[in-house]
């Protein structure tokens, strides 16, 4: 009998004014009881509308059927058919706009908590199942992998489960590209993300760090070295800036720099000697999940004030709905509708303030978005001390710049087949926000999975 | 881990270390740099790399202890290891169809002039050497400059050796006297790169100075080492780290470079409890 309570089970979480003091993971995860209970939630609709909401077309309702049975290890052998890092996407996917979207049970009430349900099972296994790893003989084909984030990650493991004698080279100097640097610790632990890299290691992945392709070493210096395929997935490149006055001055971060620190340098933990200004009021420009994870950083560091300033109205914030409603929990206060014009100098070099305009919603823009219009003479300034641009990114130059014969869209992006994520040249294949531009972490698994495929076709010839 | 090869110190604060990167070594052009990590909680911090062997695989840095990352690494001794050393990094300096260069080096700035006497004497040109340091104390690398260099001219402020005054001071004194440079390579602390460029700017000589600002990752995805030239945000460890030195805001550099010096010497007293309170508990 379905369990037909209208709400999700409701996520236990560490306490709002406790959490923003610490780094420790926001989320705490399902019980047992609770997991079963929601994914009794579930009707196991025949035509499983959720699945299509999928970018990597998880069996959802077979794996909550598991769930609902109390089988968890069969529940995660379900998902781990098409999903090979279950623990990152039930954490850090936008279910709301994927899955759940599609949910039948969320057309009177709310849906079904998939991701949620997807962590708890990711979990379980982790905590739970010793498993004996099977080394796939390998074929002695060497396939590289260039970056370490979702898409690699993906690529890598799907690559390696056949036999390939896959090599990740990563940039930094640990491997996890936007899963470690990028997003916090409070919403993705790193233990989580050395646990997927560590299981490719065990799997016969080499992962090589510090080492930058397109400099040490070029695409075509791969292929010279043995490797008969290449996959790029090297991100989402250089942080924008708006090209507004004072953006030089000291106490102006890029999102990707301010994230850095913390995350992957680990700038709120003492025993790092990693420096990163203590703030005391902040402006974070942008509304996207990395605008969310440094408004949420610098909470607990100890600023006392901390305003996301968002161009657009909550609606057509980008941020998955977690983020906002966890940051404005958190204390984040939200300054909609209201641009930067200037960042206002304290006569030292170090930002004072920051200068904004108000804006209304025009007509649609090429994004579907409503196009945001200046309120003319209404100007006012927020009193902060740090500002931290969270504006996107555009592509690196590394890889096109050192790589004859590949093509990039007007943007800089790498161009591919959609079908099979090969570039321009033979044997090199791309995915991830080095194609897409900024995107989701689910969806940069989705073309890791898809390369990893072309690339066994095209290298069992 | 990265093995030092050999190390070697230059004056009291500058120290020159040989760190075992055969392909670093393999790839690396006069201009490029180098990022290193002591250990697990250092640091990433660049470098603008001194020299390369190729057949021993070695990369040379030299350095002066200006905060708690180069003080740790300057008290790692030959044979041991430091954690990472990621490079080559940054665009190599452009020196196609240089006939007669000037290359002027300040302090310890010498370290990256070096190789672009090096490889500028190597490819047949003329080259000018200008070194100037604050006293005879602290002068560096003379008798490498002086073998890959057509003159080379040593000024001290003090005038405990070489010439008393700025290297600006002989710089203008040289173009005065005739000498045509196709262009002036100008590496050292900023007030010198700015100063330099002031000189070369009336005669209108293309000037290229080398800049080290506060990075991250090296790469392009931290944006922490942008600087303004020409009115654009350019970041130099995907567009540098030479620029022309005509262009660049240098006080706004200063200022940028200028934005954990405070903490730092916090951070510092904290490290040192830290050993401290390892040292300590090793004791017990």
């Amino acid at each position: 009998m379905a369990n037909m309570t209208m709400e999700k089970t409701p996520m236990p979480e560490q306490a709002p004014d406790i959490r923003n003091k610490n780094f420790k993971e926001v989320t705490l995860g399902y019980t047992e009881e609770m997991a079963i209970g929601e994914a009794k939630r579930c009707l196991n609709c025949k035509n499983m509308p959720c699945v299509q909401g999928c970018p990597v077309n998880i069996h959802i309702p077979e794996f909550i059927a598991k769930v609902a049975e109390g089988n968890f290890a069969e529940a995660y052998k379900v998902i781990t058919l098409t999903n090979s890092l279950p623990a990152i996407s039930g954490r850090v996917c936008p279910q709301e706009t994927q899955c759940e979207m599609h949910c039948v049970r969320g057309i009177k009430g709310e849906p079904v908590a998939i991701g949620r349900l997807e962590r708890f099972v990711a979990d379980w296994y982790r905590e739970n199942v010793n498993e004996e790893v099977v080394k796939p003989e390998s074929n002695g084909i060497k396939v590289a992998v260039v970056g370490s984030g979702p898409s690699s990650l993906t690529c890598a493991s799907d690559l390696a489960k056949v036999g390939y004698q896959v090599t990740v080279y990563e940039a930094f100097h640990t491997a996890g590209g936007v899963l470690v640097y990028g997003i916090p610790e409070f919403r993705l632990p790193k233990d989580i993300v050395k646990h997927e890299v560590d299981g490719l290691i065990a799997h016969g992945v080499e992962v090589k760090t510090d080492m930058v392709i397109g400099r040490i070493l070029t695409i075509d210096e791969l292929f010279d070295a043995g490797y008969k395929a290449v996959f790029i997935g090297t991100g989402a490149g250089l942080p924008s800036f708006m090209g507004i006055p004072g953006e030089a001055l000291s106490g102006v971060y890029s999102a990707n720099e301010y994230l850095t620190r913390i995350n992957l340098m680990k700038a709120y933990n003492s025993e790092y000697d990693t420096p990163v200004k203590k703030s005391k009021n902040v402006a974070v420009v942008g509304g996207g999940n990395v605008a969310m994870d440094a408004a949420r950083c610098a909470k607990r560091l100890g600023a006392e004030n901390v305003y996301i300033v968002y161009r657009r109205s909550e609606e057509e914030m980008p941020a998955r709905n977690e983020e906002i409603h966890h940051a404005k929990e958190e204390g984040i206060e939200f300054h909609l509708l209201n641009n930067p014009v200037k960042i206002i100098d304290d006569g030292k070099g170090s930002v004072a303030g920051i200068q904004c305009i108000k804006m209304e919603l025009g007509e649609p823009d090429a994004s579907g978005r409503r196009r945001p219009i200046e309120v003319k003479g209404s100007e006012f300034e927020l009193e902060v001390d740090t500002v931290i641009m969270a504006l996107g990114t555009s592509p690196n130059p590394f890889i096109r710049t050192t790589t004859p014969g590949i093509e990039v869209n007007r943007k800089g992006c790498l161009v591919v087949n959609e079908e099979t994520m090969q570039t321009s040249r033979d044997g090199i294949y791309a995915g991830g926000d080095a194609v897409t531009g900024a995107a989701t972490v689910i969806l940069a698994m989705g073309a890791g999975k898809k390369a990893a495929a072309a690339i066994d076709e095209y290298l069992k010839g | 881990m990265f093995k030092i090869l050999r190390k070697k110190e230059l004056n009291p604060s500058v120290t020159l270390m040989d760190i075992e990167a055969p392909l670093i070594a393999d790839k690396a052009k006069a201009g490029q740099f180098i990022i290193f990590r002591v250990d697990e909680e250092g640091e990433r911090v660049p470098l603008t790399i001194a020299d390369t062997n190729k057949e021993t695989g070695a990369v040379t840095i030299i350095f002066q202890k200006v905060g708690l990352s180069t003080e740790l690494l300057s008290k790692k001794n030959e044979g041991e290891y430091i954690l990472d050393f990621v490079g080559p990094l940054g665009v190599p300096t452009e020196h196609e169809g240089l006939k007669k260069v000037a290359v002027v080096g300040g302090g310890v700035g010498c370290a990256i002039a070096f190789p672009q006497a090096k490889a500028l004497h190597n490819a047949g040109c003329e080259v000018d050497v200008i070194v100037g340091f604050r006293n005879i104390d602290l002068v560096i690398l003379e008798e490498e400059m002086r073998a890959n260099c057509t003159n080379y001219y040593m000024m001290t402020d003090d005038g405990t050796y070489g010439e008393k005054g700025f290297v600006t001071d002989k710089l203008k004194q040289l173009i005065e006297a005739g000498n045509n440079y196709d262009e002036v390579i100008a590496i050292g602390p900023i007030p010198m790169m700015k100063f330099t460029s002031l000189t070369t700017k009336p005669y209108g000589i293309k000037t290229i100075v080398s800049l080290n600002p506060i990075m991250v990752d090296g790469t392009g995805m931290c944006g922490g080492c942008r600087v303004t030239v020409d009115g654009k945000i350019k970041f130099a460890c995907v567009d540098g780290p030479d620029f022309d030195g005509h262009l660049v805001d240098f006080d706004e550099l200063m200022n940028r470079n200028a934005a954990y010096k405070a903490q730092e010497a916090a951070n510092k007293e904290t490290h040192i409890c830290r050993i401290q309170t390892m040292a300590n508990k090793l004791i017990k």
